[in-house]
């Protein structure tokens, strides 16, 4: 695919691609440099390898489905607390 | 004779002055009265430096601490430079305002004794309120009203504890207690009020958002951070503030998540780091009070970056959302930038001044072996990183491309940004000129190999997970109910409720005497009626002529003589 000539150069697919496989190598780098360099942990699943990396992913997992599960039933439209005021 | 003026004082002249000076003058007030602010600061040495008498008491308007000042220091700060970013685009009354309420900030962190704390508490109430209305629109002032009720109503709270506390034990000095009675868990609550605690969070992402774009970048700063450094005077080591801090943590985030308003995202962030200090405060250990001290400056700075960096986008676009702007970028750079940086920093990374000052609390719950405490928290730097790190800019200067093609910040807006921005990085790289002035000394190395590569791969992976879930956190065009549902609708709905019964019985009551009235009277008009009318004449109308009346008299007398005599 040709990138849009007028577009800018952060939003072509290519760099898109590119940044996609150098984030993937900073992801793998940090987890593997545990290997050299030892976390202390505090309450022993802490220290344990990539515990960290992992412990993010899931709980972010675990933020966004709640917000997801709780928007069912908090999400409303944006009038919603304008219409009350119309029909005093 | 300098030193017996409380540096609030400086702040009110100048907010005063602000109304009656214009042009280069006014714009002379702005600056040097921040400046002549932080000077007065750091001239007030530890302990009480002036007593007055006030009623029965004597008053402490101005007492030292470290604590103390590091809190004016950058509530001054916050001033100059929020001064700076709003001086050419807002208008006169909301800096007028705006400086007031930060004169109120400055003056409950010097507040020897709840009595003054208390009236710097209200001054900051009352102007701030103003600075919401300075929003302008129907919905500012709406929300506005529904501040200045909750804040009023917190003040009252605040104000019944003071009494009590002062009623029963003589003492109207600021120290360290513990809610353990009535009146002590009236102050908590009243301060937690402020401090945007569960279950009134709502206040502040109802009100920040509908505030101007300048207005926002205050109203960010002083309310919740006053409500901290008052948790670190009066409740340090509360057990209960552990677990409110954790759930305002989690709030910020899940609400956070759920918002398509670009400011009101960053309010919700306010909630959430709030909730670090406020948990540290609970925790009250010396290394978690120098965390909640440190974070709380580091925030002010990085939360006000935010919103500068969304107020230059609401100026430039005047568009509120999320789903309106993106693509952003390319034409504003500079404003771009120091959001990202503001960002990074709100996230805790490495070399930024949320890395240095937030990771001092996770150690305290770690010192403290509290090992739920200190997961949650780790996983709330993670959610900060989903939430604030990367969805405010992303959506706002990536996702899309809007089409929209704003030009950058106006320059003072701009400075304002650098400034800012150079102190999150300058505060992460060189810790200790933060460290130095914290309340007591601090011995905790921000920067080990194992504790970097930890945050590193906490927030990287949050990264990864937020570009993997964006499918899952498409902008919808809504808003999230929250508990001031409660007093909005359902309150409201009873209360017209309430009116519609006691409408319905009046209206009953009414039709009954109606009709009894009308029976009344068609009585009287069929017993009374002197036939004027052509009806019958009533019974007691036909027997109305005098001749007849005094004929059944001179009868009756009669009768009587008769009786009398025989």
């Amino acid at each position: 695919m040709k990138p849009n000539a007028d577009d800018h150069w952060l939003a072509r697919p290519t760099t898109i691609k590119l940044l996609w496989r150098v984030f993937a190598v900073v992801l793998a780098l940090t987890v593997l440099a545990q290997v050299f360099i030892s976390v202390k942990g505090y309450f022993g699943v802490d220290g344990w390898f990539a515990f960290g990396a992992v412990f993010g992913f899931l709980s972010c997992l675990a933020m966004v489905l709640v917000a997801k599960g709780l928007g069912f039933f908090l999400k409303r439209d944006e009038d919603y607390y304008a219409e009350g005021d119309d029909d005093v | 004779m300098f030193e017996l003026i409380p540096p609030a004082i400086y702040l009110l002249i100048g907010a005063l002055l602000i109304g009656v000076t214009r042009g280069n003058a006014r714009t002379a007030v702005l600056f040097l009265t921040p400046l002549v602010t932080l000077w007065a600061v750091w001239q007030v040495p530890d302990g009480v430096v002036l007593e007055l008498p006030f009623l029965d008491y004597r008053i402490e308007p101005i007492e030292g601490s470290p604590v103390r000042r590091l809190f004016a220091t950058i509530f001054a700060g916050m001033a100059l430079v929020g001064g700076l970013y709003a001086f050419r685009q807002a208008k006169w009354y909301e800096l007028a305002a705006a400086y007031a309420y930060a004169a109120g900030a400055v003056g409950v962190s010097f507040a020897g004794d709840l009595i003054s704390l208390f009236l710097f508490w209200e001054v900051m109430a009352l102007f701030s309120t103003v600075v919401v209305w300075c929003g302008g629109t129907p919905a500012a002032r709406a929300a506005g009203i529904r501040y200045a009720v909750m804040h009023l109503l917190g003040g009252v709270i605040l104000k019944v504890g003071i009494e009590g506390v002062v009623v029963h034990t003589g003492s109207i000095d600021v120290q360290p207690m513990l809610a353990n009675n009535f009146d002590t868990w009236m102050m908590l609550i009243g301060i937690l009020i402020n401090a945007a605690a569960p279950p009134v969070s709502a206040w502040l992402a109802d009100s920040y958002p509908e505030s101007s774009p300048t207005g926002s970048v205050f109203l960010s700063a002083f309310t919740t951070k006053t409500a901290v450094l008052a948790l670190i005077l009066l409740f340090p080591g509360e057990s209960v503030l552990i677990g409110i801090g954790l759930f305002m943590v989690m709030y910020g985030i899940i609400y956070a998540l759920l918002e398509n308003d670009i400011r009101r995202i960053l309010a919700y962030s306010i909630v959430n780091q709030v909730g670090f200090m406020v948990c540290a405060i609970g925790i009250g250990t010396q290394m978690a009070i120098n965390g909640a001290a440190a974070h709380a400056f580091a925030h002010i700075i990085y939360k006000a970056l935010l919103f500068m960096s969304a107020g230059a986008v609401v100026y430039r676009t005047g568009m509120n959302k999320c789903t309106e702007v993106g693509g952003l970028f390319r034409t504003m750079p500079l404003t771009a930038i120091c959001g990202i940086i503001g960002a990074l920093a709100i996230s805790g990374f490495p070399l930024t001044s949320g890395f240095t000052t937030k990771t001092m609390i996770s150690q305290a719950a770690a010192d403290e072996s509290l090992a739920f405490v200190y997961m949650m928290l780790a996983a709330a730097s993670a959610g900060v990183f989903l939430h604030a790190g990367i969805k405010f800019p992303w959506f706002v200067f990536f996702q899309k491309d809007s089409g929209l093609r704003p030009k950058d910040a106006p320059w003072n807006m701009g400075v304002a940004m650098v400034i800012f921005s150079v102190l999150c990085i300058l505060l992460g790289v060189a810790p200790e000129l933060l460290y130095k002035y914290l309340p007591y000394p601090v011995e905790y190395e921000a920067y080990t190999a194992g504790k970097v590569l930890f945050y590193t791969q906490l927030l990287l992976f949050s990264g990864l997970a937020f570009f993997l879930l964006l499918p899952l956190m498409k902008r919808t065009l809504t808003i999230s109910l929250d508990t001031d549902w409660l007093w909005r609708v359902l309150l409201y709905r009873i209360g017209r409720a309430l009116t519609a019964t006691t409408a319905a019985i009046g209206n009953g009551v009414a039709g009954i005497t109606q009709s009894l009235l009308s029976r009344l009277q068609s009585l009287a008009i069929r017993h009374m009626s002197t036939g004027a009318n052509k009806e019958k004449p009533g019974v007691f109308a036909r027997t109305w002529p005098i001749g007849s009346t005094a004929l059944w008299i001179a009868v009756l007398l009669t009768g009587y003589v008769l009786v009398y005599y025989f």
